[in-house]
């Protein structure tokens, strides 16, 4: 066997969800990367945030490419069907897979190798067409699988394990989501994982496209002293905007912040997004604003994280295909073929 | 020189100027006169300033192949008078704008000249109806010089025009100066003319383009992902605007989804994730697509996931000759992307084919859960067809092929995604988001077990390789028969051909017939080969196979796949962008059997 299963023992104990299932029900099969990788700790978010979230996992749809990250896919929400496509197009089978049917979660997993690299133009695109999705990168800045060479979201200052120097200036993912347009941009890192759960639970319930960056360091290959994604480096210098709190639809605000201490954004199913302690004058909603910051800091030595941009209310790829509000995976035959008598009547136009 | 209901009238235009639209014209009202017309748009690979030809050959005999030689060439661009000129027939005639008067130094053609641009900066203000209506002006010459029915031509305008009287009316005083100006001018009609032909078939005009989007409506498809590339480009828009008059739910939406997608790797990856989440989805590409698409219709094949494919073939390789017609993707295709893969394809012959082909690819696609080519090339792409009108059997039904409902999975113990339970190597799938707790699955790209999991051990992929050989080989049982074209003994030689070359085979054979080579032919319409192509190889001695590429890519499949000797296969190519004419390919077996009957090999090929 190249995969294990995990045994399903089940503790009466364990604390179950509105669906009546625990933690267990949202595993996948065992992880094959290596201990102490970031990726792990995301997989364990990311089934913290669907367990939090009652979420029916064969309602969600897993999609990756190829790489460590890729892999990860295999690893939480065994109940969803999974799709670990080709190197760099994730993106697209995301797109058409959201055509097919537009009432299942899509969350794609991606790394920066194969997002910042050989899938830029499609993670752009897929960026500019608002697809309904979360795109998730589990970023390390190393490419792990074939050992060790940067990537393009290294840093230029950065050194590799064996001491090459990156040549090369870093790609910005969430700065360049923000300007193609993108309804949700957050940064988190694996190693916070009180930040990054409501993070993913805010962006599986946004409409529209939710990039979330994750600085999520390689233990193997890029957690040295002069790596700027090690775990090290990525806790002395990281900087959040500010608190979340993802508040599902007619739940109480349970968090009490001191007045005026907290920004709220109401999302399209009527959840909110709680902001606390954000940092002076921040303001999600300001695009220029944001990638002001994410600029500034980086200069500085800075890694910028949380929510960094949100827009409210954004139309997406199906609103802008103009397709109807039942899944076209779903329509019947006599929705789809015209039939012959409209076909006369097209032959009558060629006459 | 050929007379009344037979010839070739051919324009030369500068594209950009408006020409196709009065060119159109012209062929179609002939069309409707009752006569079989066959336009072909032979267009470079630019917008506007270069030449451009459109070839129109008339018959009654139903013909609707090239046929060599030009009757009648309306010159209208100085850029090419010179190798216009060549192409017309002793005893033709050459309309041309003698605006500007010229010698065109041949004294066994009729020089037509009219002084069509002075005549329409007198007559119209705007430059651009100056341009646009010397198109008209030259089609009112022509109606008078063939003698065709004048309310024919008048009421193909007014339909195209859809109701704008006012552009109408200028239409047609550009169309009766051209008429008066011949009329007063020359001896019309000329002894080239068309006379109506009473209780012709009843035909339809369409590209074959055309023709595939709206089969792409009636097989159900609601994804369609493509890149912008010629000849294919068409074919997209067509079934975006079908969908648009067809597809509406009453409520303002539409059903489908078209994307433009910025490249032909995300075109058909857009498809693929739209046909593995259970909704029937295509790509239209061209070669160059086909090449950038590799690593997804692998990923297809092995993940098994249904895909549809049209590729409109061009001039290859490399960006070779974008606007021009080959049938050199054959091998492309069949063996799509890297490792062991084979692929099948619908092979159609005309516009009509294309229509029941995509209608049918759909079917295939997920009855075989894989990806299925439908081989079009340019020539039937972009070119308008006279072809017998479309039909749809309103008691068909898709073929959704293997998918577990919710239903079907509460009886399932184990779902296995790769399970070969029918013995037929067809597995059966199952759409996300259709059971709580059961027929979720991983789908991949890597090597894997029946139950979808990755797997590095050897046997296991053998066995999973040597079930996808076992459901390829049950596409025999569903693809296309091949067309038998018996003409009594055929003596020793038969001949292979398929796709667009259909039409002017046809009439070669009766060439030869009627100088007593009476030859059977089969036309291809599908990979993988069913029996009757490796019968009708054995019941002849010598095989020809006409294919439009240089290095004979149907034979070596024919070789490979069908098991038929190399020898007795002998290669007629052609491969210079040109829909073939029936001389051509006449005179080339009728070489090749003289040179036969000599005791020679024919081993030759034609260039």
């Amino acid at each position: 066997m190249t995969y294990m299963t995990k045994p399903s023992v089940r503790h009466p104990a364990l604390r179950q969800n509105d669906l009546g299932l625990t933690r267990r029900d949202y595993e996948g099969v065992i992880s094959t990367l290596c201990a102490g990788c970031g990726h792990d700790s995301v997989t364990a978010a990311i089934i913290e945030a669907c367990f939090e979230l009652s979420l029916p996992a064969h309602r969600l749809a897993k999609l990756s490419g190829i790489g460590c990250s890729s892999k990860t896919t295999n690893y939480f929400l065994n109940r969803s069907h999974g799709f670990n496509s080709v190197h760099g197009r994730m993106a697209a089978i995301a797109t058409g897979a959201n055509l097919a049917n537009r009432d299942l979660v899509y969350l794609g997993v991606s790394g920066d190798g194969d997002t910042a690299s050989i899938g830029l133009g499609q993670f752009c695109h897929a960026v500019r067409r608002q697809v309904n999705m979360v795109y998730i990168v589990e970023n390390n800045g190393t490419y792990g699988l074939t050992k060790g060479q940067f990537s393009a979201t290294n840093d230029r200052e950065s050194r590799s394990k064996k001491g090459k120097d990156n040549l090369f200036e870093a790609i910005d993912l969430c700065a360049m989501a923000i300007q193609l347009g993108a309804g949700f941009v957050a940064r988190g890192f694996s190693g916070d994982r009180e930040q990054l759960v409501p993070l993913i639970k805010a962006a599986i319930n946004y409409d529209g496209f939710a990039l979330l960056d994750i600085i999520s360091p390689c233990v193997t290959f890029n957690n040295h002293v002069a790596s700027t994604k090690s775990y090290d480096y990525i806790r002395d210098h990281s900087e959040a905007v500010g608190g979340l709190d993802f508040v599902p639809p007619e739940a109480e605000i349970e968090v009490d912040y001191e007045e005026g201490a907290s920004t709220s954004i109401t999302l399209h199913d009527g959840s909110k997004l709680e902001l606390s302690k954000l940092s002076d004058g921040y303001d999600p909603r300001d695009g220029h604003g944001a990638i002001d910051v994410i600029r500034r800091q980086y200069e500085q030595g800075n890694v910028v994280t949380g929510l960094l941009y949100v827009r409210e209310d954004v139309d997406d790829l199906h609103a802008r295909l103009n397709t109807p509000s039942q899944a076209l995976n779903a329509l019947p035959e006599s929705d789809l073929c015209p039939g012959q008598v409209a076909l006369e009547a097209i032959n009558e136009t060629m006459r | 020189m050929t007379g009344i209901n037979d010839f070739v009238v051919k324009f030369a235009n500068v594209n950009g100027s408006g020409s196709a639209s009065a060119n159109g014209f012209f062929a179609k009202a002939l069309f409707r006169m009752g006569l079989t017309v066959s336009p072909k748009n032979i267009f470079p690979s630019n917008i506007q300033g270069l030449p451009t030809w459109f070839e129109v050959r008339v018959n009654d005999k139903g013909y609707g192949g090239r046929r060599d030689g030009v009757d009648l060439f309306v010159a209208m661009n100085p850029q090419s008078y010179e190798q216009d000129i060549e192409e017309v027939v002793p005893g033709g005639y050459v309309l041309y704008d003698s605006t500007m008067e010229r010698f065109f130094g041949r004294d066994d053609i009729t020089i037509l000249g009219i002084p069509i641009a002075r005549m329409c900066a007198y007559a119209y203000e705007d430059p651009r109806q100056r341009q646009l209506f010397k198109n008209v002006m030259y089609l009112g010459a022509l109606a008078a010089l063939l003698d065709m029915d004048a309310e024919v031509v008048e009421l193909v305008i007014r339909q195209k025009l859809g109701g704008k009287e006012k552009l109408f009316e200028a239409n047609l005083k550009a169309l009766h100066m051209g008429r008066d100006y011949a009329h007063a001018n020359f001896e019309c009609p000329l002894p080239v003319r068309v006379q109506s032909v009473p209780d012709a078939p009843d035909r339809i005009m369409m590209s074959g383009n055309d023709a595939a989007g709206l089969g792409c409506i009636y097989a159900g498809a609601t994804g369609a992902a493509w890149y912008p590339i010629t000849p294919s480009t068409s074919l997209a828009e067509a079934f975006e605007g079908y969908m648009l008059k067809l597809r509406g739910d009453g409520e303002g939406a539409y059903r489908g989804a078209v994307v433009q997608a910025e490249d032909e790797l995300a075109a058909i990856g857009i498809a693929v994730g739209a046909g593995w989440n259970g909704a029937r989805s295509f790509t239209a590409t061209s070669g160059p697509g086909i090449s950038l698409m590799g690593e997804f219709i692998g990923l297809a094949y092995f993940a098994e996931v249904p895909v549809v494919i049209f590729d409109i073939q061009r001039g290859g390789p490399s960006t070779g000759m974008p606007t021009r017609t080959q049938q050199s993707d054959v091998l492309a295709c069949a063996y799509a992307s890297h490792g062991d893969t084979r692929h099948v394809m619908l092979i159609p012959n005309d516009p009509r084919e294309c229509f029941e082909f995509a209608a049918q690819a759909f079917d295939l696609a997920e009855r075989l859960q894989t990806p299925v080519f439908v081989l079009s090339d340019l020539d039937i792409g972009m070119n308008d067809w006279p072809i017998e009108p479309l039909s749809w059997d309103d008691t068909r039904s898709f073929d959704r092929g293997k998918v577990l409902d919710a239903a079907a999975l509460e009886d399932v113990e184990r779902f296995g995604r790769y399970l070969d339970v029918d013995g037929d190597g067809i597995p059966y799938r199952t759409i996300p988001g259709t059971h709580a707790t059961k027929g979720a699955y991983f789908t991949r790209g890597s090597s894997h077990d029946a139950y979808a999991g990755y797997t590095e051990d050897g046997q296991i992929n053998v066995e999973n390789m040597q079930r996808l050989t076992r459901k390829f080989d049950g596409a025999l049982d569903l693809v296309p028969k091949p067309e038998e074209h018996r003409r009594g003994s055929g003596g020793d030689a038969g001949l292979i051909y398929f796709g667009s070359t259909h039409a002017a085979v046809q009439e070669a054979l009766d060439q030869l017939e009627a100088q007593g080579f009476a030859m059977n032919a089969l036309r291809l319409r599908a990979f993988p080969f069913t029996q009757e192509v490796l019968k009708f190889a054995e019941e002849h001695e010598r095989v020809f196979v006409l294919e439009q590429n240089r290095d004979a890519q149907m034979r070596t499949l024919l070789m490979a796949e069908a098991g038929i000797p190399g020898e007795k296969l002998v290669p007629l190519l052609n491969f210079d962008g040109m829909p073939l004419t029936a001389t051509f390919i006449s005179d080339a077996l009728k070489t090749a059997l003289e040179v036969e009957a000599d005791g020679d090999k024919p081993a030759f090929r034609i260039v």
